[in-house]
């Protein structure tokens, strides 16, 4: 009964403010933050949409049909050119993106062998 | 104020384990009193304040609210009749009467564990839609005079029994109910604080209140502000001093 | 009015408290919930992406590329073809593209060798790609030697380093002129690797690809749009790594939903039912439910999704840089453009804020509706 409180600020009272404030306060910061998110990406799409014609540009120049993005086999580089039924058939132990390449995994007796190879 | 007319409440009707256990009760009360009903363990002393606190519906009977009440108590959003029949309102208004006419003071006191003090006596009002701040001064004036301002911001598990009690008190006055009902009030109490506890009822009743207690404690029932005592038994009224 | 807004305030007041007073639970809540919005946040945020991307890049791809199949696989396609194209009505034109993979034992990498045909490269001569020039640590000037197909080796010199700007189709290749190209394979001049094909009339192209098929039977057609669809499908939301991560999420979810469901503790009865025994009604007491709910799964999206967009858009997906390298040697540093999606974004907040908050509710509505006199005893 005699344990003193220091005062807060808020309005000189001793209790803290009802947890509603911050609350609420976080919530109106959580939708100005997504808010955010889509103006950023309004930006920032403004500003790259130049050097993606320009990588349109190269593409169109060096007649490509691909992205880059996975160079680890032949049908995986140019997806697009890969011919309709490539399964292990670039590398044994490559990943496949056909579904049962991640149920069967191909025989051991390959996987050596191409291991010598590599 | 308080009329009960013939009221049972029975439990499992029609299955084996049927109990009824208030059994065709009549009995009126009158404002501004302090009514103790006593009786032995199981005699049906919880059941009847739960049908008089609006908290159960009667199996069958009529409980009427009457005049003596003061009026926005019954009506707070206006009615033109000074009697109402609460056994026949839908849910919604009897918690509004409820929570406008009556404080509760549970035997096992039953606050909120985990909060402070001042939350679990503030909670009642927030149904209300009170300003924040008023509610907030009702509830440390209430602290305050109870003697607790110091333990305001304590969480409740750290109370001990007595302070508990004035808690479950305050928090049982926090929308100004004209009548209090408590079960067992001072099963969790020694004898002193049983009679500080007797005393705060006395100056409520000072205030105007109207007071219904259950209870088999002598200090309860012998104490000399009561002015009424109902015995119970088997759901039966057995005797009464008035 | 503003009594309801006071009421709802207040209650909003107490589900706080409410919530801080299981702190470790509602917090390890609030990290899995992030996580799972987190991770498919990103998934999706990646794959929209780098499908949009693909898509505006893949617009300057050539009109048609014909391929010839042979026992099932492509083969290099006689330059005969190209006059019997050149005669089909509504052809610009025909070209060869001379093209292939040759494999860099020293760094363990694919290179697709390449023959520009607007580019005039002298012999002995290659440009290279920024990836290559980074993974071998070769730059404008440097030698660079290839085996070829006889097995003995050939050195270039390195004319130039492609723009590290155009990265994203250019990593790994490596430019040449024809003769060397035809060197390296031991390629005839009779053959090119495939044919590209130029259009009056984007309408005919199909019609330009039937011709071409029933006029070579042994043609394969590839038209700009299947390639653009190629990515569609690679960066699929429903596939791959995404299904995996989905499956987990779900799961996660089902756990969660379980917990609420069934979570409901004899504590968290008895206080509900206290809140009615002092006056609040059904709905009241559902709402703080239902607050903590949205507040749970509102702040985890919010969370979640800030943090992948963060992963995703500043930090190139950097998690998920093992999964998309896969085997990889040589893998493209580009940033990621952030086309996203309102519509998905839509879709992720309603899975993952509504189902929750109803888990949460369903329970709470079954303690809410007892007997308030229920406390009075216990
Ligand atoms: N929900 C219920 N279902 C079945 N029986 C009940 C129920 N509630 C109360 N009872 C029975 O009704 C009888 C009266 O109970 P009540 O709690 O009113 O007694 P009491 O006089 O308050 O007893 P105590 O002094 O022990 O508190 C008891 O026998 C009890 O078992
Ligand atoms: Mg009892």
């Amino acid at each position: 009964m005699n344990r003193q409180i220091p005062p807060k600020k808020n309005g000189g009272s001793r209790f803290p403010a009802r947890k509603s404030r911050p609350c609420l306060f976080l919530l109106g910061a959580g939708v100005l933050l997504l808010g955010l998110i889509f103006t950023h990406a309004h930006v920032r799409r403004h500003s790259d949409i130049s050097s993606i014609h320009r990588l349109a540009t190269v593409v169109e120049k060096l007649e490509l049909t691909d992205l880059a993005l996975f160079t680890e086999a032949r049908y995986t580089r140019h997806p697009s050119q890969a011919d309709l039924y490539s399964a292990f058939q670039d590398h044994p132990t490559s990943l496949e993106h056909f579904p049962m390449g991640s149920i069967a995994a191909p025989s051991a007796a390959l996987r050596r062998l191409h291991g010598k190879v590599d | 104020m308080i009329k009960l007319l013939n009221v049972r409440k029975g439990f499992n009707l029609g299955r084996p384990n049927e109990f009824v256990a208030v059994d065709g009760v009549t009995l009126s009360m009158e404002a501004n009193r302090v009514t103790v009903l006593k009786g032995p363990s199981g005699s049906g002393k919880t059941t009847l304040l739960s049908l008089i606190g609006c908290m159960a519906r009667p199996t069958s009977g009529r409980i009427i609210l009457q005049r003596g009440l003061p009026r926005e108590y019954l009506f707070p959003n206006g009615g033109d009749t000074t009697e109402v029949e609460v056994t026949s309102l839908p849910e919604r208004f009897l918690t509004e009467i409820r929570r406008r006419t009556f404080g509760f003071i549970f035997q096992q006191f039953n606050l909120l564990k985990g909060i402070t003090v001042l939350e679990n006596v503030m909670l009642p009002a927030f149904p209300l839609g009170e300003k924040h701040g008023v509610v907030k001064k009702r509830a440390l004036a209430l602290l305050e005079m109870f003697g607790l301002s110091g333990r305001a911001l304590a969480k409740v598990e750290w109370l001990s029994g007595g302070e508990a009690q004035r808690v479950a008190i305050a928090r049982a006055l926090m929308n100004n109910p004209p009548v209090i009902i408590a079960d067992e009030p001072t099963a969790h109490l020694d004898s002193k604080l049983s009679s500080a506890f007797m005393e705060i009822i006395a100056r409520l009743k000072d205030q105007g209140k109207t007071a219904i207690i259950a209870s088999h404690d002598p200090l309860v029932f012998e104490a000399k502000m009561v002015d009424r005592v109902i015995s119970v038994r088997d759901g039966m009224l057995e005797g009464d001093t008035a | 009015m503003a009594r309801w807004i006071e009421k709802y305030r207040s209650i909003l007041d107490f589900t706080l408290s409410s919530l801080v007073r299981r702190k470790g639970k509602n917090l390890s809540l609030l990290v899995v919930y992030v996580l799972v919005v987190f991770m498919l946040g990103s998934a999706m945020f990646l794959t929209e992406a780098m499908k949009r991307e693909a898509s505006l890049v893949l617009k300057g791809a050539p009109e048609m590329v014909i391929q010839r199949l042979l026992q099932g696989r492509y083969d290099p396609i006689p330059m005969s073809y190209l006059e019997k194209i050149r005669g089909i009505r509504g052809v610009i034109s025909a070209e060869p593209r001379l093209w292939g993979y040759i494999y860099d034992s020293a760094i363990g990498a694919n290179y697709t060798l390449m023959v520009p045909r607007n580019v005039a490269l002298p012999s002995g001569e290659i440009m290279i790609g920024n990836g290559i020039s980074r993974r071998r640590m070769i730059y404008s000037k440097d030698m660079m030697s290839f085996n070829l197909s006889n097995g003995s080796s050939r050195v270039f010199t390195v004319r130039d380093v492609i723009s590290p700007e155009s990265e994203l189709v250019s990593a790994d290749l490596v430019l040449l002129s024809e003769g060397d190209f035809r060197e390296i394979f031991e390629l005839p001049s009779t053959h090119a690797t495939d044919l590209v094909v130029k259009i009056r009339n984007p309408k005919e192209l199909v019609t330009v690809a039937k011709k071409v098929m029933e006029l070579l039977p042994d043609t394969r057609p590839i038209i700009r749009d299947e390639m653009v669809r190629t990515y569609d499908s690679v960066f699929d939301w429903r596939g791959g790594i995404v299904t995996v991560l989905l499956m987990m999420a779900l799961l996660a979810f089902v756990i969660l939903a379980w917990e609420k469901a069934s979570g409901l503790s004899a504590d968290e009865k008895r206080e509900i039912g206290i809140l009615k025994a002092i006056g609040w009604e059904t709905s009241d007491v559902i709402a703080v439910k239902a607050y903590e709910g949205l507040l749970i799964s509102f702040f985890s999206f919010t969370v979640g999704i800030l943090l992948a967009y963060g992963h995703v858009f500043f930090f190139s997906a950097a998690l998920f840089a093992p999964a998309m390298k896969g085997w990889s040697v040589l893998y493209p540093d580009f940033r990621i453009t952030p086309f996203v999606d309102p519509y998905q974004v839509a879709v992720l907040f309603f899975l993952t804020v509504v189902p929750y908050t109803v888990a949460t509710i369903v329970p709470s509505w079954r303690a809410a509706i007892v007997d308030p006199d229920s406390v009075m005893r216990s």
